[in-house]
């Protein structure tokens, strides 16, 4: 029995290269800051803020409880210039969080999605929270809120 | 989870410099383009290279500067582009710090260095060429065509729409998927892997909105997910980059509304 040997049919071959490592292109480092991408992290941001600003108010609450000592070292805290500059800072993120908030229930309803609208109503927003930033405080430091 | 810097092989160098010629069209004229570069060949890390451009012996577009470097100063840099005309989505690339069509933005209307950069957040293959195929892959997955139960009309019929239904997917339909604006959404570069991305969501809406469709049921099922869609926390960079001035955007909180009726 003779066998044929026949030429065996083989790939071609081809220099094995490792699985491509590419590099990721950058984005956060490139991409330019606009309304859109600026108030919507800082929706995120002063949300965070309001967490925290939730734990110093627990805080307090909790000083006030624990007796005339503890609650007059708490207001020392808050009334000195950095304790100033969070309740400041604290009310700002407030205001800004709920008017962005107002902003987020009109899109969730369907309105202000085109480019021009979004814009200006990004900027009324920035707007607003400054101004009833600045009412609250005036309101609260000339007592009128007491 | 987020991650905000690039891994160490993906950051960005120092390049070279490639200077105009010395006879120049008219003072001023001369403008600097600081381009992305990367060579998979040489493994080294990417970087940016300047080359100066006399743009008065030159097209408008940034495109037409592109083809001018490529053909006149460094055949090595490599972009895609076909159309020229803001059909065919191809030369899609971060300029000047957004995302657009090279073909459509006009030098002029950019001030000082022009940057030029690969969309943001994807593989790059080489130069201006970064890896789609996530992008498409998640194209398919919304099941881009026309999905019936009923039998279809006889052959030398259609299935019929009015012109109010057409007007409904005229505009999301209009999509090139040129994928700015997927890769403008900072969801969308942290969760790719789960969230589908505007330009996918709008090409969904396109479907769910069309009369002739007849599985909006379990199109809105396949959605309703918490990455899928729910990553849209309407941060409005897509409809900002669409280089067709579409509104994805829009479309996406017209999804979520679909899905919360369907609930009443």
């Amino acid at each position: 029995m003779s066998q044929v040997s026949r030429p065996v049919s083989r790939p071609v071959s081809r220099p094995v290269s490792p699985p491509p490592s590419r590099p990721l292109s950058p984005h956060l480092q490139v991409y330019r800051w606009q309304i859109s991408n600026t108030l919507s992290i800082l929706h995120r941001l002063t949300g965070v803020a309001l967490a925290l600003g939730g734990l110093a108010l627990g805080g307090w609450l909790l000083a006030l409880a624990s007796g005339q000592a503890a609650y007059a070292a708490a207001n020392w805290v808050l009334s000195s210039l950095p304790g100033q500059v969070f309740l400041v800072g604290w009310t700002f993120c407030f205001f800004y969080h709920l008017c962005n908030g107002l902003r987020h229930l009109g899109w969730d309803a369907g309105y202000g999605f085109e480019k021009e609208v979004a814009r200006r109503s990004g900027l009324a927003v920035v707007a607003a929270a400054s101004l009833l930033t600045v009412i609250f405080w005036v309101l609260a430091l000339t007592g009128m809120l007491e | 989870m987020a991650e905000f810097r690039l891994p160490a092989k993906s950051r960005v160098a120092k390049g070279k410099t490639h200077d105009a010629p010395g006879n120049v069209s008219a003072p001023g004229k001369v403008r600097h383009f600081r381009i992305y570069r990367y060579d998979p060949e040489t493994g080294e890390n990417p970087r940016l290279d300047t080359y100066s451009v006399d743009t008065g012996r030159c097209g408008p577009m940034v495109l037409d500067v592109l083809i001018k470097i490529k053909n006149e100063i460094d055949s090595t840099l490599t972009f895609r582009r076909s159309c020229r005309e803001g059909i065919c989505g191809s030369c899609a690339m971060n300029i000047d710090g957004v995302n657009t069509l090279a073909c459509t933005q006009a030098v002029a209307d950019i001030q000082g260095d022009v940057k030029i950069y690969p969309l943001p957040h994807l593989p790059v293959v080489k130069d201006l060429v970064p890896d789609l195929t996530n992008f498409y892959a998640q194209y398919a997955s919304i099941k881009p065509w026309l999905q019936t139960r009923t039998p279809p009309p006889p052959p030398d019929r259609e299935r019929l729409q009015s012109k109010e239904d057409q007007e409904l997917i005229n505009s999301p339909s209009a999509c090139i998927l040129c994928a700015c604006c997927s890769t403008s959404c900072p969801s969308y570069w942290w969760n790719s892997d789960r969230y589908l991305g505007p330009a996918a969501l709008l090409a969904a809406y396109r479907w769910l909105v069309d009369t002739r469709d007849e599985a909006t049921g379990s199109r809105l099922d396949d959605l309703e997910d918490p990455f899928r869609l729910y990553r849209c926390h309407t941060i409005m960079n897509c409809t900002n980059a669409c280089p067709k001035d579409l509104n994805p955007a829009k479309a996406i909180a017209a999804t979520k509304r679909l899905l919360a009726e369907r609930r009443l």
